[in-house]
């Protein structure tokens, strides 16, 4: 089914010509267009104006409706009318007791949900009393070394009800068997937690750079953490398959979308190739994408996602489930286009952002605080996205309608023609080797620089206009802004508690897990996560579990590209 | 014109450094990118470095610049041990410039340090350029 017959079609198109050839030639005549040809931020070339016309291609059940296959207006059938989404702002700093205050506050001030931020070295696996954590302890994120560091983070709060968050990669599955080793100890049903681990290792090769060990054994982890929870933990979110990084590592958004997807092809097969059908864990695979600075560039590429996803999730993999086939996304606004100068204006960059993820239908959303180009956010600035977010949700009606922008035929347009690319994009990485290969050889990671380095010289010449940079530029000499202090005691205080859980264990005990952890790591039929959670009940620290790996696995060291 | 002096002359070597866990490049590949488009001789230690590594490579080859990415605030932890090694191997001379995401009060500690630029986000490439030739030219001939 068709949005036109083809005369009705081509009588559209001729009178379009015919109105270029009238009123906007005698326009023209008068005054010219700001530019002869206008791009999307993503180099898309886009015309003057859409008609039914540049949509009569695009099948009707493409669209379809939201909550059913494909999914593009929506994973759920009645989406913010239900419940509005998720309002998660990460935090994390200091120690677990620093961070479950900021928790608390956020909880206070209405947030539905936690996203926890890690530091230097916990992302990196180390403990805090390494040489390499040296000034890095609390600074970016939260610390955590032991199980007794995450029952201070998560003390009070009901895992029952708050759903957790972790953004964490290569260590995540010592981070996710700490969390089932608390639920555990608290007595929790396990099938009852809701919450996630981003875990994508993928796109830490590829943009973040947060990784330990190299390739293979790092996404044979990710596969594990997947199996895992699919059989022990019904309601817990195993990956955030993400875009995020890689868009902030300079892609265009277009690279996003289709690296993201790269990413997904291989995780799944990966996981299928230990026996576990599609459609037992798919339906708990989620994604992270960016909301950037192109308005209905980014609607319509979270929209060419959803259904690129479902068409990849049934047509390449057989997916029977439909909850195989629907994406679900947490949405973070674009960091990197926020600016120090004139910071205040980034709570209006964030705002369009935020609207953005949620026209295009986000499960979960962070807001940036309009501090973040001088420091991790103080919590005025948590305070101010979240009122964003609330505003959004509360007083502007937004989320009465579900896909308020779907035919538009602009959007509808840029999605088809998104998907087109992406698929394209696809094709072309399995025609290389997959993903994995390509990571090795540079291959995503060369051409993120490439629009990385373009976007610098954009905004140099002016092309790219950025508010208070390159235009409509103050004087500021000296910014008067509060901003997050790091507490220099922060180190001290985790580095005692971590000595005292390693002088309270059992050591004999420890050291037989620990070589337990080697021999499973060994053998790849097997699944790491059984063993971790004992190390960690154990007293294990991370550190101590990620070296043991690297004695095996040894470490990745890229070749960089630029 | 520009370009017989700068045929004249042998080219500005730079090294550019990530030191500590921090591994946000975005920036220092633009840099780097902008630096070798200038003509300059730039090597880049990748990510994950000590400042033992940095210092040591620096030295070895023999560069006019250090700059140093940092968006992980840990600018002042890692400045004083760059700016002791160097001292420690003779090479107090080298030019030192910063560049990532911190705050203005770390800014001017790291000045008083001996750090010459601090080169924040959205610099365009070419007035780093500008700015390194003129932190080389005022060091002059060594």
């Amino acid at each position: 089914m068709n949005w036109l017959e083809s005369e009705q079609r081509e009588r559209l198109q001729s009178e379009q010509k015919d109105w270029e050839a009238k009123e906007v030639a005698t326009f023209l005549k008068k005054q010219p267009e700001r530019k002869e040809q206008f791009h999307t931020i993503g180099d898309f070339p886009v015309k003057r104006t859409y008609t039914a016309a540049d949509i009569a291609d695009t099948p009707l059940e493409d669209i379809g409706l939201p909550g059913r296959y494909p999914f593009t207006r929506g994973p759920y059938p009645t989406m913010y009318r239900s419940r509005t989404w998720t309002m998660r702002q990460i935090a994390g700093f200091g120690t677990g007791e620093d961070t479950n205050l900021r928790f608390k506050y956020l909880i206070e001030q209405g947030q539905t949900g936690i996203s926890t931020d890690f530091d230097m070295p916990t992302l990196m696996g180390y403990d805090s009393d390494h040489p390499m954590s040296d000034g890095e302890v609390g600074r970016m994120g939260v610390s955590i070394d032991t199980l007794a560091d995450m029952e201070a983070l998560l003390a009070d709060i009901d895992l029952e009800k708050i759903s957790v968050s972790m953004t964490i990669n290569p260590s995540a599955w010592i981070l996710l068997a700490m969390y089932v080793a608390l639920g555990q100890k608290r007595g929790y049903d396990l099938n009852k937690l809701s919450g996630t681990v981003q875990a994508d290792i993928l796109k830490e090769y590829i943009a973040q750079k947060e990784y330990i060990y190299p390739i293979a054994p790092s996404v044979r982890i990710v596969r594990d953490i997947i199996t895992y929870s699919a059989k022990n933990l019904k309601r817990y979110n195993p990956i955030n398959i993400s875009g995020y990084h890689i868009s902030e590592a300079g892609s265009s958004p277009l690279q996003e979308a289709a690296f993201t997807l790269a990413n997904l092809v291989t995780y799944v097969e990966e996981v299928t190739k230990t026996g576990m059908h599609v459609d037992e864990f798919a339906p708990r695979l989620a994604f992270f994408f960016v909301s950037q600075g192109d308005f209905f560039e980014e609607v319509a590429k979270f929209r060419a996602l959803r259904r690129c996803y479902a068409k990849i999730m049934k047509e390449r993999f057989g997916a029977k489930n439909p909850e195989s086939m629907r994406l679900r996304f947490h949405c973070q606004t674009a960091a990197a286009t926020l600016t120090k100068p004139q910071y205040m204006i980034n709570i209006i960059r964030t705002s369009v952002q935020a609207l953005s993820a949620v026209l295009g239908g986000a499960q979960s959303l962070h807001t940036n605080g309009y501090d973040e180009a001088f420091a991790i956010p103080t919590e005025d600035a948590m305070k101010m996205a979240l009122r964003t977010q609330q505003i959004l949700a509360e007083e502007t009606n937004v989320s009465n309608v579900i896909d308020p922008l779907g035919g538009s035929y602009y959007v509808e347009a840029l999605t088809t023609e998104y998907e087109k690319k992406i698929f394209e994009i696809l094709e072309d990485v399995d025609k290389r080797g997959g993903a994995i290969k390509l990571i090795e050889q540079g291959w995503f990671q060369k051409q993120i620089a490439d629009f990385s380095y373009e976007t610098a010289l954009r905004k140099q010449s002016g092309e790219k206009p950025v508010i208070g940079v390159n235009c409509f530029v103050e004087n500021e000499d000296d910014v008067e802004l509060e901003i997050h202090p790091y507490d220099q005691s922060t180190a001290e205080r985790q580095i005692s508690r971590t000595r005292r859980v390693r002088a309270e264990r059992d050591e004999p005990k420890l050291q037989a897990l620990l070589d337990q952890l080697t021999a499973v790591a060994k053998d790849e039929s097997q699944n790491i996560m059984p063993v971790t959670i004992e190390l960690v009940n154990a007293g294990a620290t991370m550190g101590e579990i990620v070296e043991r790996l690297k004695a095996l696995w040894g470490t990745y060291r890229e070749t960089p590209v630029f | 014109m520009e370009q017989l002096l700068a045929m004249d002359q042998t080219p500005i070597r730079v090294l550019l450094a990530k030191v500590g866990l921090d591994g946000h490049d975005r920036g220092v590949k633009v840099v780097a990118r902008a630096l070798r488009d200038a003509g300059m001789d730039v090597i880049y230690s990748g990510l994950h470095r000590t400042p033992d590594e940095v210092v040591n490579t620096a030295v070895q080859e023999d560069v006019d610049v250090l700059g140093v990415s940092l968006l992980s605030g840990v600018q002042l932890t890692v400045f004083p041990k760059i700016f002791a090694l160097l001292e420690e191997k003779g090479a107090g001379d080298l030019i030192v410039i910063a560049g990532g995401v911190m705050p203005d009060e770390d800014i001017v500690a790291i000045r008083k340090l001996g750090v010459r630029e601090v080169l924040l986000q959205d610099t365009p490439p070419q007035a780093i350029v500008e700015s390194i030739r003129t932190l080389v030219a005022a060091r002059g001939a060594r």
